[in-house]
């Protein structure tokens, strides 16, 4: 149901915007959600409170996602998503941690904020601050260089305090991952890496409770849980679309794609009762 | 002069680390595998368990410095210029200037001094690439004195700064007991009035023995130290503009995007009537060679830099 809400704020955003990327948000909708409403230890009264857990939109790009949940979440008002890379607006196209309560570190250039996570997850080491760090990345952005450069980082000091969460939603700008240039096997990867790997379907919220619970008991490595999901999940015409990577709705669609969704919060609702 | 003591700035770099580490536990020390070179390998000596080696993989490393100033630590991230400046550039650029983050760069190795690696290693253009980043503080400091003032001038400044030290080792020109330092502050080191030669770096030094050299012959050079190459002491540069009319820069970095066209551009925009000469490296680039036969084939030199200054009169 809130993660319905959080899409709804996707579309909302990206309508307003004229602009920004709503394939790679929905994706990611669930696992946002996840994170904000039940992982993560955070207070959004106090967005900068030290011994909070960090997140790091890697992926910056799904800003539009991040920004649904936190304002959701109360870290700002629900109303300002529409202001969404307008001129003046804290809502920057890519995340920006100094405009924006709730975002941990600005990011938007592919490959760099999960260097930042590792730095944040071995500075808690060293702090002996007891929080965990998590990283959103696509699948496509682990096509850069610096992603395998902080994934050995992450095995070497054994940060058992970082958990990355990959978006395997199959697309990227010029078309299917796999085909651009393929970065599978991703589990061998990773594992080969020094990572505990975990896989999941980024739209079961058991499947996702399942990883992260695990992930917080494993020691001495770091996490990964692969998430294989749908881009641009919950709004039909969306779904696995590429061109949906960054194009905003026009007003006929945005009124189709909410209707969608309230159906959605709908069935939600009358399930509950 | 032949007694003058020398000290590669590397060296000042990793005493003075050791010292500010001493005082404050949340300065953490990074680097690419080259701490033996980087001189950060005494700070590692003293404080193991905050000296973080990131393997060969610049970009990486200033990412985790960024996460790590996030926390609330204090980083000097440090390489080569070429690697810290270069190669991890848009890390920079995007994961510490763009959200000011309190990272300090500690880049060793700059410019052609570097000697026999050649110009793969021979980082002449970090200036340039420092300096256009928004908010990006931009120190390169003439001899130990200095560099120790400026390491520790560059962990009380809440932000992101560049530290640019060199491989060889240069002559104290500073009296340590009567020394301040001040970001975005210059330092007239001699005074004159026909020509002011506005030096950084180890140029400082050939600056000065470039005034002997002109004062010998009855020319009046005024020797303008500036360390702070960003935020640059624009008062101190017009002033010389204006009471000496004529201005040679001395760099040891490309005279593209340097302390020479920073110079230029804040004389052009004041309208003052000032013939400059940039020295520095042209156009090109380096090569394998010890360094000081390399700063003298460069025209990076006291004999060079009076002979642009008599050109210039």
């Amino acid at each position: 149901m809130l993660a319905a809400r959080v899409r709804m704020g996707v579309l909302t955003a990206t309508h307003g915007a004229k602009a920004g990327h709503p394939g790679g948000s929905l994706s990611a909708a669930d696992l946002l959600t996840w994170l904000y409403f039940s992982e993560m230890k955070i207070d959004p009264a106090n967005p900068h409170w030290a011994d909070r857990d960090r997140f790091v939109l890697s992926k910056g790009h799904s800003a539009p996602g991040l920004y649904a949940a936190l304002a959701l979440r109360g870290f700002f008002p629900e109303s300002d998503l529409p202001t969404l890379r307008h001129t003046d607006s804290y809502l920057q196209g890519h995340p920006n941690m100094n405009t924006v309560p709730g975002v941990d570190m600005s990011t938007g250039s592919l490959g760099q904020g999960i260097s930042a996570a590792c730095g944040m997850a071995k500075a808690a080491k060293y702090q002996g601050k007891d929080l965990r760090v998590y990283a959103l990345l696509g699948d496509g952005e682990l096509q850069e260089g610096e992603v395998w450069e902080a994934a050995m980082f992450a095995a070497h000091y054994k940060l058992d305090n970082l958990c990355l969460i990959v978006d395997n939603n199959g697309l990227q700008i010029d078309g299917p991952v796999s085909q651009v240039m393929n970065p599978a096997p991703l589990e061998d990867k990773f594992r080969a890496f020094g990572f505990f790997v975990q896989t999941v379907d980024g739209h079961s919220f058991a499947q996702l409770e399942a990883a992260f619970a695990a992930a917080r008991a494993e020691k001495e490595r770091p996490s990964v849980i692969l998430m294989y999901t749908t881009k641009g999940k919950g709004v039909s015409f969306m779904e696995n679309q590429v061109g949906w990577h960054g194009k905003a709705p026009n007003d006929a669609e945005y009124a189709q794609g909410m209707a969608e969704l309230q159906a959605e919060l709908a069935r939600w609702e009358a399930v509950q009762e | 002069m032949s007694d003058v003591k020398k000290i590669a700035t590397r060296d000042s770099y990793g005493a003075a680390l050791v010292e500010l580490g001493a005082a404050h536990p949340d300065l953490v020390v990074l680097d690419a595998d080259l701490a033996a070179a980087t001189k950060t390998g005494v700070f590692k000596k003293a404080f193991p368990e905050r000296h973080f080696d990131c393997g060969i993989a610049e970009q990486n490393m200033i990412g985790v410095a960024a996460g790590m100033a996030a926390m609330g630590l204090v980083p000097f991230a440090s390489s080569f210029a070429m690697f810290a400046a270069g190669r991890a550039f848009e890390q920079v650029r995007n994961s510490v200037g763009y959200p000011r983050l309190n990272v300090k760069i500690g880049a060793t190795h700059g410019g052609i001094s570097v000697g026999e690696d050649g110009a793969s290693h021979q980082c002449c253009e970090d200036f340039a690439l420092m300096r256009s980043i928004p908010g990006m503080v931009v120190l390169c400091p003439s001899d130990d004195v200095e560099a120790k003032a400026a390491v520790k001038a560059a962990y009380e400044h809440e932000g992101p700064v560049y530290l640019r030290f060199g491989r060889l080792a240069v002559p104290v020109i500073h009296d340590e007991a009567n020394y301040k330092f001040e970001i975005g502050k210059g330092e007239t080191l001699r005074e004159g009035s026909d020509v002011a030669l506005i030096a950084t770096g180890l140029m400082t030094a050939e600056a000065l023995g470039a005034a002997e050299q002109l004062a010998a012959e009855g020319i009046s050079a005024r020797v303008i130290n500036l360390c702070s190459i960003k935020p640059l002491d624009t008062e101190l540069v017009l002033k010389a503009a204006a009471e000496c009319g004529h201005i040679v820069t001395c760099e040891e970095h490309s005279v593209i995007g340097g302390l020479g066209e920073a110079v230029c551009a804040a004389i052009a925009e004041a309208g003052l009537a000032c013939k400059v000469k940039r020295v520095g490296v042209n156009d090109e680039f380096g090569h394998s060679g010890p360094a000081a036969e390399l700063l003298a084939q460069f025209g990076l030199s006291a004999d060079n830099i009076a002979r642009q200054a008599k050109a210039l009169l």
